[in-house]
């Protein structure tokens, strides 16, 4: 879906709302009139029919915001202010990330064939001829598909000479790489999470926003109150947020309340270096090929399902860790915050025990606007320990593979090859490598096309992001 | 008149980005090619209109001396084209 679209933006003015309200002092009190708040302007165009369901929706996606999940929330009139208390006294985040409105959920129809008014009722109905099922018959002079015998091959679609025939796709199944998601018996959609890998992609695609992930930004406000320091570790895709130079960003989140701020591409520096030797020594050992490990999904996927692979998979840990590592010596005082554009490093968050909070783009730049931060008018401050290039290109597809290479000695031969976005497609690149069909010597994965500069949490549009990310990958020392 | 250049402002402040601002940045690559020598396009830091309700929601823009609120690539493009005719008529 086109990442600028309602549903991220309804979002986003949830989170705004919720953290200028806890800032104020006054969440419990303001928290059931911020659907009211958002609905009330004249000329507001129902999304639902009603402003009422649209309001008691408002009132769920507030529950995940608060970071807990919605299934079996029920909105029954009650006030959300006990669940702000619960979340207070909540003493570390929770899983799984992601929850499931049942009451935005659109309940799809299952994924299915349909003739529309286009078709002509031909002579030749090659629809009905080539339907390997017999699925498909003439009413009143046109084409009709039988629900219950179709088996959606697609036969039909290919076959129409007037393309009268469309494919009405489940959207968050259809994204899902990994069939992960399907319906239960009343329609609704559910997520198995033996197979999840948290790549988000369900959330990006889902256009009633049912999907959702747990905030944890709320926790992080209120250890923030309770007198805790904090680090904030930014990923190398979050340095294209915002149209501003390094030194604003650093002093925009100095005056969010984060009394340290280190660069997670220095990490990436770490990991690339790492990565490097261990490819060489793999490479001696015999090993036909080394993936890279920095994409949780990616990682995710191979254990979950191509564990074939997994022998293959970089033992190196990812850019936050080593940079958690940092700030956890040096700044042994503060709580570590993960900020980042993606889904699956919440989840990698909280199993590791350096990272105390993950926080996504949406979410800091929700925290800015509710603090009235405005990045343009920051004094630029000096970046402590820059990182250089190698670690900044880590936010897109390719640049993880070149910083490997650029650390490798020379004479050591290096065919690095990409998989840049984990789709179905992607998916069948793994499969095909861990059979033995591989064409280099280090498979780069990124769960997201293009990589965690397209991730699905991201506020700026990836193009822009991209351009302003090279330009300071090329500005970078070292 | 023809030769003026009509001036589009992207307003590239922090709320305007939170609330899917950066997409207007690529207007150059969607101005049709006849527009091209006739508008110019600068990113400003926050123009302010987040500050007063009464402007309306961000993302904001500016074409020429009018402002646009909750713009969208196909709302700017449309507000582009018709002070273009304006120009062009006065």
């Amino acid at each position: 879906m086109h990442h600028n679209n309602n549903a991220s933006l309804v979002k986003r003015e949830l989170l705004i709302r919720m953290i200028r309200l806890e800032l104020e002092g006054r969440l419990e009190a303001g928290i059931d009139r911020v659907p009211y708040e958002m609905t009330c302007e004249p000329g507001y165009q129902p999304v639902r029919g009603s402003v009422y369901h649209d309001r008691s929706i408002l009132k769920s996606r507030m529950v995940a915001r608060l970071g807990f999940s919605v299934e079996g929330y029920v909105d029954d009139g009650t006030s959300l202010a006990p669940l702000v208390c619960a979340a207070a006294e909540r003493p570390a985040p929770e899983g799984p990330i992601l929850t499931v409105l049942d009451e935005a959920c659109n309940a799809c129809v299952k994924s299915q064939f349909l003739v529309t008014d286009a078709c002509q009722g031909c002579l030749a109905r090659p629809c009905l001829m080539n339907c390997p099922k017999k699925a498909v018959r003439m009413v009143d002079d046109r084409a009709l598909i039988d629900k219950e015998l179709c088996v959606n091959c697609g036969i039909c679609q290919n076959a129409c000479p007037f393309r009268a025939i469309i494919k009405i796709p489940v959207p968050c199944e259809e994204a899902c790489p990994v069939g992960a998601i399907s319906k239960d018996e009343e329609g609704k959609e559910r997520i198995d999470y033996d197979k999840c890998v948290f790549c988000g992609a369900c959330m990006r695609e889902c256009p009633f926003g049912a999907m959702m992930d747990r905030s944890q930004v709320l926790d992080l406000l209120r250890r923030r109150r309770g007198g805790a320091k904090l680090a904030a570790l930014y990923a190398p895709a979050i340095a294209g947020q915002f149209r501003a130079p390094l030194g604003k960003l650093v002093a925009a989140l100095k005056k969010a309340g984060f009394d340290a701020v280190y660069e997670v591409a220095r990490g990436a520096e770490i990991t690339a270096e790492k990565e490097a030797h261990e490819l060489v020594e793999r490479l001696e050992r015999g090993e036909p090929f080394m993936t890279t490990s920095c994409c949780p999904a990616y990682v995710e996927a191979v254990k979950k399902h191509v564990p074939a692979l997994a022998p293959r998979v970089s033992d190196t840990r990812t850019p936050m860790r080593y940079t958690a590592e940092l700030a956890a010596a040096e700044r042994p005082d503060c709580l570590r915050v993960f900020i980042g554009p993606c889904l699956a490093k919440r989840k990698e968050g909280l199993d590791d025990p350096l990272v105390d909070y993950v926080i996504s783009a949406e979410e800091l730049g929700a925290l800015f606007v509710a603090m009235g931060i405005e990045l343009g008018d920051e004094a630029e401050e000096a970046v402590e320990a820059p990182a250089g290039p190698g670690g900044r290109s880590f936010a897109w597809s390719g640049g993880v593979a070149a910083a490997v290479g650029a650390r490798l000695p020379a004479g050591v031969p290096f065919k690095p090859v990409k998989v840049d976005g984990l789709n179905k497609e992607g998916m069948k690149t793994l499969r095909a490598w861990a059979d033995g069909a591989h064409e280099g010597n280090l498979l780069e994965v990124m769960a997201c096309q293009g990589g965690c500069v397209a991730g699905p949490s991201v506020i700026a549009n990836p193009k822009v992001a991209l351009m302003q990310l090279k330009k300071l990958a090329e500005a970078g020392g070292a | 008149m023809d030769g003026e250049i009509l001036k589009v402002i992207i307003c590239s402040g922090t709320a305007c980005f939170v609330m899917g601002g950066s997409e207007l940045l690529l207007l150059e690559d969607e101005l049709p090619a006849a527009w091209r020598a006739r508008v110019a396009v600068e990113a400003a830091p926050c123009l302010g209109s987040c500050k007063d309700r009464s402007c309306g929601r961000a993302p904001f823009a500016k074409v020429g001396d009018e402002g646009l609120a909750g713009a969208t690539m196909p709302a700017l493009l449309a507000l582009i084209g018709r002070k273009l005719g304006e120009t062009n008529g006065a």
